[in-house]
C-alpha cells in the first residue's frame, strides 16, 4: 500500500505530473503566443516568457477583496491545480509509475471537469459582476462543448468495450476513431478557451472573466493549472487517437509532436477568427458538435 | 541576494503587465499607447501584456490631467495593485495639468501628490518608443527593487 502511495506521489510530482508537465505546458503556452505573434507579423514573446510570468506572479503579494470568503477564495486555485495534476497521473503516458485503476477514463473526465467547476465557483466567490458573468458563460459553455467531448470519449470506450484508458489506447483502429477524433477536435478550442470560443474570459467585454479578482500567487496557480490543462487534453487526444509504437521513447516523441501540432492548429484558429456570441457558440456545438457526436457514437456502437 | 531572489528579480523585469487608466486625457496619449501591441512596436517582446484589471498588473500607466472625479479612481486602482508595483505617468498632463491647468474641474496638482510616480514620460503626446522605454525603465526599477513602492515597504 505504501509503495502504491509512493508511486502515485512520484507520478503526481515528477512524471507525468507537475515537474515535467509544467515546462511542457509553458512551452505550449509560448508556442501559442509565438504562433499568434508570427501570424500577426510580430516577433512575439521570448522563449521563457510563460515561466517568467508564473515566477513573477508567485513572487507578488495577493490582494484578497473585502467581503469574500477567504478560505474558498484561496482554496479554489489550489483545488484546480491539484485536480489537473491528478488528471496527469491518470493519463497512461509511457513511464507513468502510477498503478492503473479500472475505469480510469471516467475518473479522468471528472478530474478534467474540476477546473471548469472551480472557474464557475471562483467567479461567484470573487463577488465581481464581471466575474459572475464570466462564471455563467463558463457554465453554459461547458454544457455546449462537453457534448462532442464526452461523445468522443464514450464512442472510443464503447468501441474498445472498456473504460480503461490503456485498453482503449490498444484497441484496433476503425472509423470510430475518425469521427470521435473529429468531435474531440471540435471541442478542443472551447475547452482551451481560445478564439472564437474565448467567451468565458472575453478580455474586451468582461475584463478577465472568473479570474478578475485574483492576483499574485493565486492567479499564478490558475495560470499554471491552465497550462497543465493544455498538456492533459493534448495527451488525452494522443492516447485515444494516435497509436503507440513499440518503443516508449518513440511513443512519447510522437505524442508530444501530435500535441504541439494540435496547439499550433488551435493558435491558427484563434489568430484568424473573432469571438462569437454565446448563443452562436452554443448553436455551433449542439448542431455541428452534435452531428460529429452522433457519427462517432454510431461508429462506436455499430461494429 | 540568493539565487531565488535573483531569478524572481529577473522575472519581474521580464514580465511587466500593464494596466492603463485615463484620468481625463484628451485621448492623445492613449492613441499612442495602442501601437505598442501592433507589429511595429510589439511590446510583447519585452514580456508586456495589457490587462484590464489592476489586480493582475505590475505597472500602472496613467495618462491625462487629474480631475476632481478621477482622483479617487486612480488612488483606488493603485491600492488594488498587488506589490511590488510601479507607476508610469504619460505626457505633460499628469505632471502639470498642461493646457488644462487652471480649469475649475482640473485639480491643480501633480500626479505625484496623489500616488508615487516612478517614471515620467515627457511629451504631448509622447511617441510610442518613449512610452515603451518608460515601461522598460519601470520594469528595470522593479528588478532592482527601486520602485517607490518597494522602497517604501523596505523602509
Amino acid at each position: 500500500m505504501s509503495e502504491d502511495l509512493l508511486r502515485y506521489g512520484l507520478a503526481f510530482l515528477v512524471w507525468p505530473g507537475l515537474l515535467l508537465a509544467a515546462p511542457l505546458g509553458w512551452f505550449d503556452l509560448w508556442l501559442m503566443r509565438k504562433a499568434t505573434a508570427r501570424l500577426q507579423g510580430r516577433i512575439g514573446p521570448p522563449f521563457l516568457q510563460p515561466a517568467f510570468d508564473f515566477l513573477k506572479l508567485v513572487g507578488k503579494r495577493a490582494v484578497i477583496p473585502e467581503g469574500v470568503n477567504r478560505t474558498a477564495f484561496v482554496a479554489l486555485p489550489i483545488v484546480s491545480l491539484a485536480s489537473v495534476g491528478a488528471a496527469l497521473v491518470v493519463v497512461p503516458m509511457p513511464g507513468n509509475p502510477a498503478p492503473r485503476l479500472p475505469g480510469d477514463v471516467v475518473l479522468l473526465v471528472y478530474l478534467l471537469e474540476m477546473p471548469v467547476l472551480v472557474e464557475v465557483v471562483a467567479g461567484f466567490v470573487g463577488r465581481s459582476v464581471y466575474g459572475e458573468v464570466g462564471a455563467m458563460r463558463e457554465a453554459l459553455m461547458s454544457l455546449a462543448y462537453n457534448l462532442p467531448f464526452l461523445a468522443a470519449v464514450i464512442a472510443v470506450a464503447e468501441h474498445a468495450g472498456s473504460f480503461d484508458l490503456a485498453t482503449i489506447a490498444a484497441a484496433p483502429f476503425g472509423p470510430v476513431h475518425v469521427f470521435a477524433g473529429l468531435a474531440f477536435l471540435v471541442a478542443l478550442p472551447a475547452r482551451l478557451k481560445t478564439n472564437p470560443f474565448s467567451i468565458a474570459e472575453a478580455e474586451h467585454e468582461i475584463v478577465a472573466g472568473a479570474h478578475i479578482e485574483y492576483s499574485g500567487p493565486l492567479l499564478g496557480l490558475f495560470e499554471l493549472s491552465h497550462a497543465l490543462e493544455i498538456v492533459v487534453l493534448t495527451e488525452l487526444f494522443a492516447v485515444l487517437f494516435v497509436p503507440a509504437s513499440g518503443s516508449a521513447a518513440v511513443t512519447i516523441a510522437v505524442w508530444v509532436v501530435v500535441g504541439l501540432a494540435l496547439i499550433l492548429g488551435v493558435a491558427l484558429l484563434a489568430a484568424t477568427t473573432a469571438r462569437v456570441r454565446l448563443a452562436q457558440a452554443f448553436r455551433f456545438y449542439w448542431l455541428w458538435g452534435g452531428a460529429a457526436s452522433a457519427a462517432a457514437l454510431v461508429a462506436g456502437f455499430v461494429r | 541576494m540568493t539565487l531565488l531572489d535573483r531569478v524572481l528579480a529577473v522575472a519581474r523585469r521580464r514580465s511587466p503587465w500593464v494596466c492603463r487608466v485615463n484620468t481625463g486625457s484628451c485621448n492623445g496619449c492613449d492613441i499612442e499607447v495602442t501601437p505598442l501591441i501592433s507589429p511595429r512596436y510589439d511590446a510583447e517582446q519585452l514580456g508586456v501584456q495589457f490587462h484590464g484589471t489592476p489586480k493582475h498588473c505590475d505597472i500602472l500607466l496613467v495618462s491625462g490631467t487629474l480631475t476632481a472625479r478621477s482622483r479617487a479612481a486612480v488612488v483606488s486602482m493603485w491600492e488594488q495593485m498587488p506589490s511590488p508595483k510601479a507607476v508610469v505617468a504619460l505626457g505633460s498632463c499628469p505632471a502639470s495639468g498642461n493646457v488644462f491647468a487652471g480649469s475649475p474641474v482640473v485639480l491643480g496638482c501633480s500626479l505625484d501628490e496623489v500616488i508615487p510616480v516612478d517614471v515620467w514620460v515627457p511629451g504631448c503626446p509622447p511617441r510610442p518608443q518613449a512610452i515603451l522605454e518608460g515601461i522598460a525603465r519601470a520594469a528595470a526599477l522593479l528588478e532592482a527593487g527601486k520602485t517607490r513602492d518597494q522602497i517604501g515597504r523596505a523602509a
